[in-house]
């Protein structure tokens, strides 16, 4: 079924399908439908990508909060009350100037959605999924990333409880920033490992 | 089990196509499903392990062939009919028709940001002390069971080393069955790419997977 489209109507199967679905569990008590409207809210409008920006800003501009979020992400992110549902266990990973990370889940799509949100439908996908981690540099191509031949590639696999947070390099021509202005530069795929931290402008 | 969701190193589906800016939902339907899924998870009738297995329990075909929250919505009503909520009666006239189990809750609209902000820690003790260090290397067990494991098939078989020892969390080929959450110490293991792809792997390369103490071997 296609899927390009963002209307809901009643000759779409599926739509059709998850409406029968909320409506007989509604109907029996099951579930409450306004709690369904908070949820999509809260990942609409209020959890997303801006809150891990601001754990690597803060990462960056603060060595002693670095240290921290390397040996204690869950209580270094709880500290910035970004936490929740499927970021209850968290480990963030540093690049460097010899490695690169970069985080798949082969066998579903776990993915930090306290400090992310939820993941884009790519990652969620066969060919992310299939790819990440025989052929990382292949897929870093497709978004427009080449890294340089001696870089090393260490894949994380979220095969357990663990979410991952890549922490991209702090971009040159940086220094004096205040965390706000720094956060502007890290972008949701950086903190996946499918891109790197915008260069200033 | 080696089913349509272990993906890791298939050949075939083709580019990543990553989207600019692209919304978290494609279809108005898909806020419904990803609601209809947390709030009927939070009946409290069944655990993650148990919904990810009822998720790679779907025909190859139909896997391959579904969306995401495709996936999801299918999978959910395998477990709804599975622990007595709805029935293929139900489904079938699209409303209820049938009676159902009793939730031990139902998630209401003011619980919601509470719920989402507290998640479900599944790091539990272990009375036993962990058997690995970091540094130690391991085997990790070559085995195909038919249960739910989260041991991916690219991973089994393989030498790789301890890198970091994790807490002790709930082990998902038994929780995943109603088999009690038994907890294990779960272990970083980091694997070199020529270890795991063999010939004409990157030699810059390396995969880590987290591992249930069960599924390694000293090496």
């Amino acid at each position: 079924m296609s899927h390009d489209h963002d209307h809901d109507n009643e000759f779409d199967p599926f739509a059709a399908r998850v409406r029968a679905l909320e409506t007989i569990l509604t109907q029996k008590g099951l579930i409450d439908p306004a709690a369904i409207d908070v949820i999509v809210d809260t990942y609409e409008t209020k959890i997303g990508p801006r809150n891990g920006a601001r754990v690597v800003a803060k990462a960056w501009s603060d060595p002693a909060y670095a240290d921290w979020l390397k040996r204690d992400a869950t209580a270094a992110i709880e500290s910035l009350d970004y936490t929740g549902r499927q970021g209850e266990h968290m480990q963030a990973v540093f690049n460097t100037q010899d490695t690169h990370n970069l985080v798949v889940c082969t066998l579903c799509s776990c993915y930090p959605w306290s400090v992310l949100g939820l993941p884009p439908v790519w990652y969620k996908a066969p060919p992310y999924r299939s790819r990440a981690v025989i052929d990382p540099r292949g897929v870093l191509e497709e978004f427009g990333l080449t890294l340089p031949a001696g870089t090393k590639i260490r894949v994380w696999d979220s095969t357990a409880e663990l979410r991952y947070l890549v922490v991209p390099m702090r971009p040159e021509g940086t220094e004096g920033w205040s965390e706000e202005r720094l956060a502007e530069l890290v972008s949701r795929d950086a903190m996946i490992g499918t891109g790197l931290a915008r260069q200033p402008a | 089990m080696n089913g349509p969701h272990d993906l890791g190193g298939q050949m075939g589906f083709g580019p990543v196509a990553p989207e600019k800016d692209e919304p978290y939902f494609h279809a108005a339907w898909e806020r419904r499903a990803l609601g209809v899924t947390l709030t009927a998870g939070s009946m409290g009738a069944w655990n993650i392990d148990e919904s990810r297995h009822a998720r790679e329990s779907l025909h190859p075909a139909d896997y391959y062939a579904s969306s995401y929250y495709q996936i999801w919505i299918k999978a959910l009503e395998m477990l709804l009919k599975r622990h007595g909520f709805i029935t293929a009666q139900d489904l079938k006239a699209g409303t209820a028709v049938d009676p159902a189990a009793t939730p031990k809750r139902v998630l209401k609209a003011e619980n919601v940001p509470a719920v989402l902000a507290k998640g479900g820690p599944c790091d539990r003790p272990v009375a036993t002390p962990a058997r690995f260090k970091a540094g130690d290397p391991v085997r990790t067990r070559n085995f195909n069971p038919t249960g739910h494991t989260r041991l991916p098939r690219y991973a089994r078989g393989k030498h790789g080393k301890i890198e970091a020892v994790r807490d002790g969390f709930v082990f998902p080929d038994s929780n995943a069955h109603g088999h009690g959450e038994n907890p294990q110490w779960v272990y970083t293991v980091v694997f070199e790419g020529s270890e795991i792809w063999g010939e004409g792997a990157d030699p810059t390369l390396t995969v880590s997977i987290d591992a249930w103490e069960s599924y390694l071997e000293p090496a």
